[in-house]
């Protein structure tokens, strides 16, 4: 019994000392963060603030203690009031599309219900009632917050009074620097208001998330947006000097100065395969690929059918041009109109030489193929944008007997075109192909300056190559930084 | 001044885009985000255009008998059924018509004309592309001359590379073909990119300052 | 000679119909093709794989049925992958078929998950995925460029509602997710141009881990993505497909579809080789005859 009593009591002592150990042993906060910077992120539309600071001496090394970084900023108590107007709104927005949603299914059955559902078709068309009252509803409020908004700078200059920090971000350790994006629209919960004094603290946090210390406050910042992007220097640098090169060449070109270029013979072709055509009596087919009006190959695919349909017009024969997308359709129809009555032959134009078929890729297809294998075009013109569906135009062409010629900045339906047309004009050779058929000095003028620029990116790989290369051997460090000149940031 | 006033559209509407690159401000942004608007309902008025003009063609092809008409009945008929489709459905055992909610997504006989005619059709036009690729191999593909002699040498190790009945020669075509794919080929399209880049540039010039006109027909 | 020279012009219906028979008689035959799994496609799954159950992966289907045979395994493989380990997912489908894809795609794989499976040892009970709770199909909106770009700010900006017309601040899922920066990754799975825009205007703007799955065309264009760091991983073609079908331990269409392809290759290089041979035979045939 002596001996159970005595075990029990050294048991006990032993536990006591072992709760004793383990709160001497509660893990201490980590050493804080300091030197924590604000500044407004630059090159942006405003909105956002970058946050950097010195990591704490207990991450990755000292007592190794750091889990993560919890960025905060204070927050006056008015942001809340702004957030209940905000609330608000979104929920009548809410509550508006919810009824007009269930109005719209159940007003369509109304009549066709009955018992439990025509109760409910009938209470929805009657809770939609309330629609126009809650619109004037939404229309107040947006008001109220527009206005409680621009009190929001007011509010953050009554710094340490009424308000309270709050986390903004968690950044994991190791990692010195946080952007506080916010959203630009007011109406959107993460609303970040411009020229407000903002202060930003950060707190190192241990394991156990209690276990935190906070650095000092940061000094004020103002976020705002700016009206240069000073990352995209570089870009601008270029456009003014290869705007400078065009005009220049365009004066030239205007004053007579022969401009050599060399021949291409895709673009000889096609004025042959027009021939061709006419000889054959049989038709022209001319696509413009699937890409839309925005896309450059687009763009200068517009500029080669004018001239061939103007040719087409004069030749007597018939133009056949499918199209893709329906604005390009818009466009591509105005421009052969032009053409046949450039030509002198409005007449002989028809609405449905050019029309739309579908935005489905291989619908699309299908009804080219049909049209290539009903009507054997003698020649068959491939300019712009092309995707996967290049081969099956170009094989099928092939297999009808027409000639074929491509042109398309698609470098992956490149080889496709290469293996299968009779020629292919490969990336820029398409954007020049409008200058050489028109051969007018003033589109010679921007070729030429297309060709210099070349020769200047040419002449910039070279040196940064062996800047980089000779600078990293004798390290040298701005010779090593030449790269950097050339970086556009977005 | 019918003439005129879409190169100034172009021309200022070209340069606002040049100098919103450089303009990250928020009423830049917001001048830019109004114009992205724009270009959806430009879009969708044209979409309509495009229907019209789809549905005038195929009822001319069948009013002239061009050669295979028949075939445009199944056109017009794809069209209208799919919308009729889209728009109806069966709800609380009812069916009527759904034109501002999405319902008509699971109609049955839109899902069933998806799934089981789409479909099929569609992966049929593009499998079509493994017989062409093949027969256009067979004739482009032949030792004319050096250069078409190392085309094919580099097709024919492309396309053995990941062939496993090479046994312990595998791995080498495979290192011989990313070798060929991470520096020929990629230096040639870098080359041709940076082309395709300057030529780019070079036609929004063209178009912004009215050089380039043959998108209006001139 | 004659009989070089009709080598030289075939008539190409004749490859075409080899090339039918070979795909057939391969795709009935019970081959094993023995894989070798490339780096970019285990990048990919090793990414997904490490998330915890609960986070989120952002699949956007945008591929139309006529590249289902090579992208449609890549989305079954990867979105089980995802449900069987309890992450969910937001799908999109900004392509014009797209949602008919993503719609299938969800709905045979909501059949696939009733069922129990055991893959790579790990034997993972049935159960039924709900939408709202383990995934939200976000739908189709034309102009995909700006879509991917307002889904920056807001996916409730495009998107107001889900597919099935459920507001998305009503599914529960959605609760405290507004952008991309509460996704783990996202993974486009695309045949053109929604690719481009998904890597520029998405990834180049907002920074997120990004993977590919692309058609086997269009695979060797993006590879320069992948050394620029700007994607993670691009699973390439069906072999790319089937890689992934075979990490998952889940063997499907990709795999049973590698042997056609295999012999579809052989195939190409055999017509090459004897149009080779036709072409130097006549070649030698017209020179004697010269002399």
């Amino acid at each position: 019994m002596k001996r159970i009593l005595l075990t029990t009591t050294f048991l006990l002592l032993l536990m006591g000392v072992a709760s004793a150990q383990a709160d001497s042993a509660a893990p201490s906060p980590p050493a804080p963060p300091t030197g924590v910077k604000a500044v407004d992120k630059p090159n942006d539309h405003g909105h956002a603030v970058n946050i950097s600071w010195d990591m704490s001496p207990d991450d990755g090394k000292g007592a190794n203690s750091v889990v993560t970084y919890d960025v905060f900023r204070w927050i006056p108590a008015y942001m809340d009031s702004v957030a209940q107007i905000r609330a608000g709104l979104s929920g009548i927005r809410d509550t508006i599309n919810i009824l007009d949603r269930a109005n719209r299914k159940w007003s369509v059955l109304e009549e066709h219900l009955t018992g439990d559902s025509a109760k409910l078709a009938n209470d929805s068309v009657v809770a939609a009632q309330r629609i126009p009252q809650l619109r004037a509803d939404l229309k107040r409020f947006r008001q109220v917050l527009a206005s409680a908004v621009e009190r929001l700078p007011e509010a953050h200059k009554t710094y340490p009074e009424n308000g309270s920090w709050r986390r903004v971000g968690t950044v994991p350790a190791g990692q010195g620097k946080y952007s506080n994006v916010g959203s630009k629209e007011y109406e959107e919960p993460d609303y970040l208001p411009d020229f407000s004094d903002f202060y930003y603290r950060v707190d190192a946090v241990g394991v156990v998330s209690t276990t935190r210390s906070s650095s000092e406050v940061s000094a004020p910042v103002h976020s705002s947006g700016q009206w240069f992007n000073t990352g995209r220097t570089t870009v601008l640098v270029f456009v003014l000097a290869f705007g400078f090169l065009t005009v220049l060449f365009v004066r030239k070109a205007r004053a007579g100065h022969d401009l050599y270029v060399r021949p291409l013979a895709g673009i000889d072709a096609v004025d042959d395969a027009i021939g061709r055509a006419t000889e054959m009596g049989r038709p022209i087919l001319y696509l413009l690929g699937a890409g839309t009006a925005a896309d450059i190959a687009t763009i200068a695919s517009f500029t080669i059918l004018a001239r061939v349909s103007k040719k087409v017009a004069e030749y007597q024969t018939t133009l056949i041009v499918p199209c893709y997308d329906p604005i390009v359709m818009s466009i591509a129809q105005d421009i052969v109109k032009t053409g046949y009555s450039d030509a002198g032959r409005p007449d002989a134009y028809k609405e449905d030489m050019v029309f739309f078929i579908t935005q489905s890729q291989f619908a699309y297809v299908a009804a080219v193929n049909g049209i290539m294998i009903r009507d054997l075009p003698a020649t068959n013109l491939y300019m712009g944008k092309f995707y996967a569906e290049s081969l099956i135009f170009a094989e099928t062409g092939a297999l009808a007997g027409s000639i074929q010629i491509a042109g398309t900045d698609e470098v992956a339906q490149l080889p496709f075109f290469v293996v299968a047309c009779d020629y292919t004009l490969i990336g820029e050779e398409l954007f020049a192909a409008s200058a050489y058929l028109g051969r007018e000095p003033l589109l010679l003028g921007t070729l030429k300056a297309q060709d210099y620029a070349k020769a200047a990116v040419l002449l910039l790989a070279i040196v940064g190559l062996l800047a980089v290369n000779v600078g990293h051997e004798a390290n040298v460090e701005w010779l090593m930084k030449f790269k950097e000149l050339f970086k556009v940031i977005d | 001044m019918r003439r005129q006033l879409p190169f100034i559209l172009v021309f200022a509407f070209g340069l606002f885009m040049i100098f919103q690159y450089f303009v990250p401000h928020e009423s830049s942004e917001r001048a830019y985000e109004f114009l992205l608007d724009w270009t959806t309902i430009i879009g969708i008025f044209a979409l309509a255009v495009g229907i019209w003009s789809l549905v005038s063609v195929t009822i001319e092809k069948i009013k002239l008998r061009k050669p295979a008409w028949q075939y445009s009945f199944f056109t017009l008929a794809g069209l209208f059924l799919m919308i009729l489709f889209g728009f109806t459905a069966k709800v609380d055992g009812h069916w009527g018509f759904h034109f501002y909610t999405s319902e008509g997504l699971q109609n049955p006989m839109f899902r069933s004309f998806f799934d089981y005619i789409l479909t099929p059709i569609q992966a049929t036009m593009f499998s079509m592309l493994a017989f062409f690729i093949a027969s256009a191999a067979y004739r482009a593909f032949r030792a004319r001359n050096v250069l078409a002699t190392l085309l094919l040498i580099a097709a024919l190790i492309m396309m053995m590379r990941f062939n496993p009945f090479l046994g312990p020669v595998g791995p080498l075509f495979e290192k011989t073909a990313n070798w060929l794919l991470n520096v020929p080929s990629l230096a040639a399209n870098r080359a041709i990119i940076i082309g395709i880049g300057l030529g780019m540039v070079a036609t929004a010039l063209k178009v912004i300052l009215g050089i380039e006109r043959g998108y209006m027909g001139k | 000679m004659i009989t070089y020279d009709k080598l030289m012009s075939l008539d190409r219906r004749w490859v075409f119909l080899f090339l039918a028979l070979v795909c057939v008689g391969a795709y009935i035959s019970s081959v094993e093709v023995p894989l070798r799994v490339n780096k970019e496609v285990n990048k990919i799954y090793n990414f997904i794989d490490t998330l915890k159950p609960g986070q989120i992966v952002f699949i956007a289907i945008d591929y139309d049925p006529s590249s289902q045979a090579e992208l449609h395994p890549m989305t079954y493989a990867l979105s089980e992958q995802c449900f069987r380990k309890g992450i969910k997912v937001i799908y999109t489908a900004l392509s014009q078929n797209g949602p008919g894809m993503a719609d299938q795609a969800i709905r045979d794989i909501g059949d696939s998950m009733k069922v129990d499976r055991t893959y790579n040892g790990v034997t993972y009970k049935g159960r039924a995925i709900k939408s709202g709770v383990d995934y939200v199909f976000l739908g189709y909106k034309a102009y995909f460029a700006i879509q991917i770009l307002s889904m920056g700010q807001d996916f409730r900006l495009p998107f107001p509602q889900d597919y099935y017309g459920k507001p998305l601040d009503s599914l529960p899922m959605m609760n405290g997710v507004r952008n991309y920066s509460q996704i783990a990754c996202v993974v486009d799975i695309g045949a053109g141009n929604i690719t481009d825009a998904w890597i520029s205007y998405g990834q180049g703007r907002f920074g997120f881990p990004m993977a590919l799955g692309t058609t086997g065309v269009m695979a060797p264009i993006y590879y320069p993505y992948l050394n620029s760091g700007q994607l993670m991983g691009i699973m390439g073609g069906l072999l790319g497909a089937a890689q992934y079908e075979q990490l998952c331990d889940n063997p499907g269409l990709a795999k049973d579809g590698m042997r056609v392809q295999l012999f579809g290759h052989m195939v190409i290089i055999l017509f090459i080789i004897v149009g080779n041979i036709g072409f130097f035979m006549s070649r030698a045939a017209k020179k004697r005859e010269g002399r």
